[in-house]
C-alpha cells in the first residue's frame, strides 16, 4: 500500500509537470488575451501526431525533432490567432473566441481522425521503455527515464517563461497588456503584435508538451477532449490567468488523480473534478486569482 | 395599413401554429416525422438555453447535464414500473424537476465565478455527470438505460412524440416570451449589459441568475425526458453529448444570441441540416470538419446572428429607400438610425476604449462581456 502510494506521488508530481507546461501556455494566453482556448487540448495531440510522424517515417529522435515541431506549433499558434481570434468583434467578443477555439478543435480532430484513424498510438524511443529503478524489493518499480528528462525540459520551459516574461522588454509588454489592454496601447505597445506572438509562445509549448504526453500514453484524435478538459480544471484552479497557479495546480491535481486512481480508478477523474468544484466554493478566484476586476 | 400591422403577427403566429398541429398530417412518412421531432427537441433545448445563457450572457457549455438527467430520470422510472405507452409523458414533469434540482446546487456554485470560469465550470461539471453516469450503480453503466417499447400503430407511430415535443418547444418558447417581456427578465438582460451596474440599482443579481438557470433546467430537463421516450435507449455518452451542448450553443449565435426567435430559426436550421451531414457522411470525421467549419463561419461573418443581421439590412433597405422618395424634394438627409450597431464597440479602438476603461477599470470593457 505504501510503496503504491509513493508510486502514485511520483507518477503524480512527473506527469503534472508536464501538464504544468501545456497548462502555462494556455493560461498565459488566457492572461493577455482573454481567449480560453479550448483548441489547446487537440494541438497537444496535434505536436504529438506531428512527433510520431517524425520518429517513425524521418526516424528523427523525438527531442532532436523539437527543433521541428516547436517553430511549427508556434506558427500554427500564430496562424490561428490571426485568422480566427483576431477578427472577431463586439459585445460578445470573448465568448465567440471560446467558441471559435472550439470550433477550430473540432476541424483539427476531424482532420487527424482522417489522417490518423481511430487507433491509438505511442511515441517510442530507448528513453521510453528503459528506467530508472526507484524501488527496489521483489516488484522493483522502475521509472521510465522518459519522466525525468520530460519533467526536466518542462521545468527548463517554465523558467524560461518566467525569465522571458519578468527580465525582457518583451515579457513586460506582455505583463502590461495583461493588467491594461489601454494603458499598455497608451504607452506605445503594439496589443497586436503582442497578441499573436503569446499566441503563438502559448501553442509552442504544446510541441513538448505533446512529445512526451504522447510518449507516456496512447493517444488518438479523441484524446484532446480529454487534455482539455482537465487542463481547464487545472488553470481555473490555480486562477485565470496566474502562472504559478497552473504550476501548483496541474502537480497537485494530477497527483490526487493519481493517488485515488490507486483505488478506483474510474472515479480517479471524478474526485479531479470535484476538487475543482470544492476550491471554486471556498475561492470563486482559484487558489491564485487575481481579485475578480469590475464589469470583467 | 394600420389592420396588417395590428392583424399581422397574430396571423402568421397562428398559420405557424396550425402548420405545426398539421405537419404529421401532411407529412405522415416516419422518416420525416423522426426529423421533425429531433428538430423540435433541439428548437425547446437551445430556447431553454437561450433562456438563461443567452438573456444574462453567462454562456453555458454543460445544459446537456439537465438533458442527461431529465432523460435519465424518465427513463428509470418508465423502466423500473414498466410503464409505456402515453402514461409515459406524464412522466416529463419528474425529469424537468430533477433538471431544475439539480440546477440549484450547481448554479450555486458556477454562478459565483466571472462569466469566463462560469464556462469552463459548466464544462466541468458536464464531464462529472457524464462519468456519474458510467459509474454509478442505478444509471446501468455502460449500457445506459432502455424504455419499454409502447405498443402503437407503426404507420402513426411518431406521433405522440411529434406532439409531446411539439408542445415542449410551444411551451419553452411561450415562457422565453413571457421572460423576455417581464420585469425579470429586463433584469437579466441587465446583468448581462453590465452585472456590476445591475447590482448598484438594486438588482438581486445572484437570485436572478440563479431563478433563470433553474428554468432554463427544467425545461431542459422536460426536452430531455420526450428525447429518451422517443429514442428509447440513453447511453452516458449519448444523454451527456458534449457535441450536443455546441450544438446548441451554435444553434443559438447562428439564429441571434439573446433574441426571442434568434435560436427558434437556429434550431430550425441547424438541426434538419446536422441529420443531413450525417446521413451523407457517414466516416464521422467528414461531418466534424463540416460542422466545425460552419460554426468558424457563423462566428467569423455572422456573429451577431441572422435574426439581427437580416433585421439590420431590412432597416438599411428601409432608410435608403426612404432616402430615395425624399431625394427628389429635399436633400438627402444622413443616414438615419443604421449607425448604432456599428458603435457597438470591440473595446479595441484606442479612444473609446481609453474612456470605457476609467470608469469600469478592465482593460477594453467596452466589448468584452
Amino acid at each position: 500500500m505504501g510503496r503504491q502510494l509513493y508510486e502514485a506521488i511520483i507518477d503524480g508530481i512527473l506527469g503534472g509537470g508536464v501538464y504544468a507546461l501545456m497548462a502555462v501556455g494556455l493560461t498565459l494566453i488566457f492572461g493577455v488575451l482573454d481567449i480560453i482556448n479550448i483548441a489547446q487540448g487537440i494541438l497537444v495531440v496535434l505536436a504529438a501526431y506531428l512527433s510520431y510522424v517524425l520518429s517513425v517515417h524521418l526516424h528523427i529522435d523525438l527531442f532532436l525533432g523539437l527543433l521541428v515541431t516547436v517553430p511549427a506549433m508556434f506558427l500554427i499558434g500564430v496562424a490561428i490567432q490571426l485568422l480566427f481570434m483576431r477578427p472577431l468583434r463586439g459585445r460578445e467578443r470573448v465568448s465567440m473566441s471560446l467558441l471559435a477555439s472550439y470550433a477550430v478543435a473540432i476541424i483539427l480532430e476531424g482532420v487527424l481522425y482522417a489522417i490518423f484513424g481511430p487507433n491509438t498510438v505511442q511515441l517510442n524511443a530507448w528513453y521510453v521503455s528503459k528506467g530508472v529503478k526507484v524501488l527496489g524489493g521483489a516488484e522493483p518499480y522502475y521509472l521510465p527515464y522518459i519522466y525525468l528528462f520530460g519533467f526536466g525540459l518542462a521545468v527548463i520551459l517554465v523558467a524560461v517563461i518566467y525569465y522571458m516574461l519578468y527580465r525582457t522588454k518583451f515579457g513586460r509588454s506582455i505583463r502590461a497588456t495583461m493588467q491594461d489592454h489601454t494603458a499598455a496601447r497608451l504607452i506605445g505597445i503594439d496589443i497586436n503584435r503582442v497578441a499573436a506572438l503569446t499566441f503563438g509562445i502559448g501553442v509552442a509549448v504544446t510541441a513538448v508538451g505533446g512529445m512526451v504526453f504522447g510518449s507516456l500514453n496512447q493517444f488518438n484524435a479523441n484524446t484532446g477532449y480529454d487534455l482539455i478538459s482537465r487542463l481547464l480544471a487545472i488553470i481555473v484552479l490555480g486562477g485565470l490567468g496566474s502562472i504559478g497557479g497552473a504550476l501548483v495546480a496541474s502537480v497537485f491535481m494530477i497527483t490526487v488523480e493519481s493517488v485515488v486512481d490507486i483505488w478506483s480508478p474510474s472515479y480517479a477523474v471524478v474526485v479531479f473534478y470535484a476538487a475543482l468544484v470544492l476550491v471554486l466554493i471556498i475561492k470563486p478566484t482559484g487558489m491564485f486569482g487575481k481579485r475578480e476586476a469590475r464589469a470583467q | 395599413m394600420s389592420a396588417v400591422i395590428r392583424w399581422g403577427r397574430p396571423a402568421v403566429l397562428v398559420a405557424v401554429l396550425a402548420f405545426g398541429a398539421v405537419f404529421p398530417l401532411l407529412f405522415p412518412n416516419p422518416l420525416t416525422t423522426t426529423y421533425a421531432i429531433d428538430t423540435l427537441i433541439f428548437v425547446g433545448w437551445v430556447v431553454a438555453w437561450n433562456m438563461f445563457s443567452g438573456y444574462s450572457g453567462y454562456i453555458s457549455l454543460g445544459s446537456a447535464v439537465f438533458f442527461g438527467s431529465g432523460a435519465y430520470t424518465v427513463g428509470l422510472l418508465a423502466l423500473h414500473h414498466n410503464l409505456k405507452g402515453g402514461i409515459t409523458f406524464a412522466l416529463l414533469p419528474l425529469g424537468g424537476l430533477v433538471g431544475a434540482a439539480i440546477a440549484v446546487p450547481f448554479g450555486l456554485v458556477a454562478l459565483r465565478v466571472r462569466r469566463h470560469t462560469f464556462v469552463v465550470v459548466t464544462i466541468a461539471v458536464f464531464f462529472i455527470f457524464q462519468l456519474l453516469a458510467y459509474n454509478l450503480a442505478f444509471t446501468g453503466g455502460n449500457g445506459g438505460v432502455s424504455t419499454p417499447f409502447a405498443t402503437w400503430d407503426p404507420s402513426t407511430f411518431n406521433n405522440p412524440y411529434y406532439y409531446a415535443a411539439f408542445i415542449v418547444a410551444v411551451g419553452a418558447i411561450t415562457l422565453s416570451w413571457l421572460v423576455r417581456g417581464s420585469r425579470f427578465g429586463l433584469q437579466l438582460l441587465a446583468i448581462r449589459d453590465d452585472e456590476d451596474r445591475a447590482r448598484g440599482l438594486g438588482v438581486r443579481t445572484m437570485r436572478v441568475k440563479l431563478t433563470a438557470f433553474v428554468m432554463s433546467a427544467f425545461v431542459i430537463g422536460v426536452v430531455g425526458g420526450v428525447w429518451i421516450l422517443f429514442i428509447g435507449q440513453a447511453l452516458p455518452e449519448s444523454a451527456y453529448d458534449p457535441n450536443y451542448d455546441l450544438t446548441v450553443a451554435l444553434m443559438g449565435f447562428l439564429g441571434g444570441f439573446g433574441t426571442l426567435l434568434g435560436p427558434v430559426l437556429g434550431g430550425l436550421i441547424l438541426e434538419p441540416l446536422q441529420q443531413q451531414i450525417t446521413q451523407h457522411f457517414t466516416n464521422g470525421y467528414s461531418g466534424e470538419i463540416i460542422f466545425g467549419s460552419l460554426f468558424l463561419l457563423v462566428i467569423l461573418f455572422l456573429p451577431r446572428g441572422l435574426l439581427p443581421t437580416g433585421k439590420e439590412w431590412l432597416t438599411k433597405l428601409q432608410a435608403r429607400q426612404e432616402r430615395r422618395a425624399q431625394a427628389a424634394p429635399s436633400g438627402g438627409p444622413a443616414a438615419p438610425g443604421t449607425g448604432a450597431a456599428a458603435g457597438d464597440g470591440d473595446g479595441t479602438g484606442p479612444v473609446a476604449a481609453a474612456g470605457t476603461a476609467e470608469r469600469s477599470g478592465t482593460p477594453g470593457a467596452g466589448g468584452t462581456r
